[in-house]
């Protein structure tokens, strides 16, 4: 079943050029679809417009076959969590437990539950023994995972990440992308993700590529990062494991064909190595 | 002393009764105590209201030490309030005079009560900013404006806007250090020339600080919608506040310092 539907999709701001145009795609329930493309391109007005906090100029958002308006958005909203790039601009209150409780507030639920709700949400992320700590005396990346547990309060089914890791150190990014592989199995989430990061985007189920304004390329992982002339056409880096299948190509190393992570590359190798 | 530790290094935390107290009570009984203050006018009142302080302060577990360091940033103010009331005051028996300063033993008196008065008056929101936090007086604050709901004062509004100040107060600090550096790197001097030099390199400093604060904004409330928040719309609140018997206890005692005070001046 697909828990978005995006037909048609327009979205201009005053007087500019078109940012989104004729935007359609649909993402199934328990996904994870990674948005890439360059500065500019629309992916983050995309995921704004997903969240209701865009309005397009026409098209449809269907969420969980409801049709997005303006009566609904609240609604639909509470099954829905966003994460945004900066830490410091998405904590609101002044320590880490009052801050996981803002959604819940939001929606007016009873103080007892929120308190339950609260804790296990932070222990999701492994903040718990932060809950006390105001946001100076946290990292970007415990900041991160103190807005992921705010989202993951609500008990969405779908999480927005706009770019959540980009302002991280890579230690910082490596464990919030951990945790929210952890979060997506652990809750049955759906993903939505607009990254720079080709490690995020490898982790994903399926990839779309947007450039200005258009969805030029809907495809998972592995199709894309083998598609050589795709990438060198749109400037994006080639993911360390394939860099190395080249070189190891030149050496006459059997290598295979299809797209492996890190990991399976690994496992690829060390069983290459004993049969050798 | 930066910014940060005037208004967030104060809290010392701790478990003693006034700790524990609801910030309610606590900033309820800390305008009380100032009016009380203005009541008492001889030395026994006195006396006994520094007692009434000694004990809260010993309730508190914090050493008098703390209080004291407390007075330091006001030093000045409290210096040239005593010299206004020690040389401005007229009659009672003259010592000596030139020009249009006085020494007389009004004077003299009021500016020790004056002294007092300002002692006293300090130890007390002492008492009160170390043993609250700053987010709990926000929140004693708007639950104590709540009755004026009623005439259409939008106090849930009131009381996150000034929790949020509180909250982005660090962020902003972190932020001005940062922009300080950036523009000294630019050559610019803050702490060397003239006023008016100084008064130009703020600005260098206040302008960067201007546009990322309205973006800052801008950002925050982008979040806050997307989690949710509609101004106007009924909001539980996870922080819930507990009034307790001890506190109504509290408040008792303490309104029994204006009848004791009446008794004293007989």
């Amino acid at each position: 079943m697909s828990i978005i539907k995006v037909t048609h999709l327009n979205y201009q701001y005053e007087a500019h050029k078109k940012i989104l145009n004729d935007i359609n795609f649909t993402v199934e329930t328990g996904e994870w679809l990674a948005i890439i493309g360059h500065n500019g391109s629309g992916k983050s007005t995309l995921l704004r417009c997903l969240d209701g906090l865009l309005t397009p100029q026409s098209g449809q958002i269907l969420i969980n076959d409801t049709i997005m308006n303006d009566e609904n958005i609240w609604q639909l909203r509470q099954k829905m969590g966003m994460i945004f790039q900066n830490p410091d601009e998405q904590f609101v209150r002044a320590t880490v437990a009052d801050d996981v409780a803002f959604a819940l507030e939001n929606a007016a639920v009873p103080p007892q539950l929120m308190q339950q709700r609260v804790h296990e949400a932070l222990a999701a992320v492994g903040m718990l023994a932060y809950a006390d700590k105001a946001p100076a005396q946290l990292s970007g990346g415990q900041k991160q995972r103190v807005a992921l547990a705010g989202v993951i309060a609500q008990q969405p089914r779908l999480m927005l990440l706009d770019e959540a890791t980009s302002m991280l150190d890579p230690d910082g990014r490596r464990l919030v992308l951990q945790i929210i592989k952890q979060l997506r199995q652990k809750y049955h989430l759906t993903l939505l993700s607009v990254t720079h990061d080709i490690d995020e985007a490898i982790m994903a189920d399926r990839i779309l590529i947007i450039n200005d304004g258009h969805i030029i390329k809907n495809d998972t992982p592995a199709a894309i990062f083998t598609d050589k002339t795709l990438l060198s056409q749109l400037n994006l880096p080639i993911p360390y494991t394939e860099q190395l299948k080249n070189k190891l190509r030149q050496y006459h190393v059997p290598v295979p064909q299809g797209f492996y992570d890190i990991k399976e590359f690994v496992k690829y190798l060390w069983t290459l190595s004993s049969k050798m | 002393m930066n910014i940060n530790q005037l208004i967030f290094g104060r809290y010392l935390p701790g478990n003693s009764f006034v700790h524990r107290m609801d910030p309610r009570a606590k900033l309820l009984l800390s305008f009380y105590f100032v009016l009380v203050v203005f009541i008492a006018n001889d030395w026994c009142g006195y006396l006994f209201l520094a007692l009434v302080t000694l004990f809260c302060i010993k309730l508190s577990r914090i050493k008098i030490k703390v209080f004291i360091n407390g007075l330091k940033p006001l030093f000045v103010l409290i210096l040239i309030t005593i010299l206004m009331q020690l040389f401005f005051t007229s009659g009672g028996h003259i010592y000596w005079q030139w020009g249009i300063f006085t020494l007389t033993s009004n004077g003299i008196i009021s500016s020790v009560l004056i002294t007092v008065r300002f002692i006293l008056i300090i130890f007390m929101s002492t008492l009160l900013t170390l043993t609250t936090t700053p987010m709990a007086i926000a929140d004693a604050m708007t639950a104590l404006l709540r009755p004026l709901a009623r005439f259409h004062l939008p106090v849930d509004e009131i009381g996150l806007m000034l929790s949020i100040a509180l909250r982005m107060v660090p962020t902003l600090a972190d932020e001005a250090t940062q922009v300080m550096a950036a523009q000294r790197a630019r050559g610019i001097d803050f702490n060397h020339g003239n006023l008016f030099k100084r008064g130009k390199a703020l600005i260098s400093l206040l302008i960067p600080m201007f546009v990322d604060s309205f973006n800052q904004a801008t950002n925050l409330a982008t979040a806050m919608e997307a989690r949710g928040y509609q101004s106007g719309k009924p909001r539980t609140h996870y922080h819930q506040l507990h009034w307790q018997k001890t506190d109504t206890m509290a408040l008792i005692v303490m309104l029994l310092i204006i009848p004791v005070l009446v008794f004293l001046r007989k």
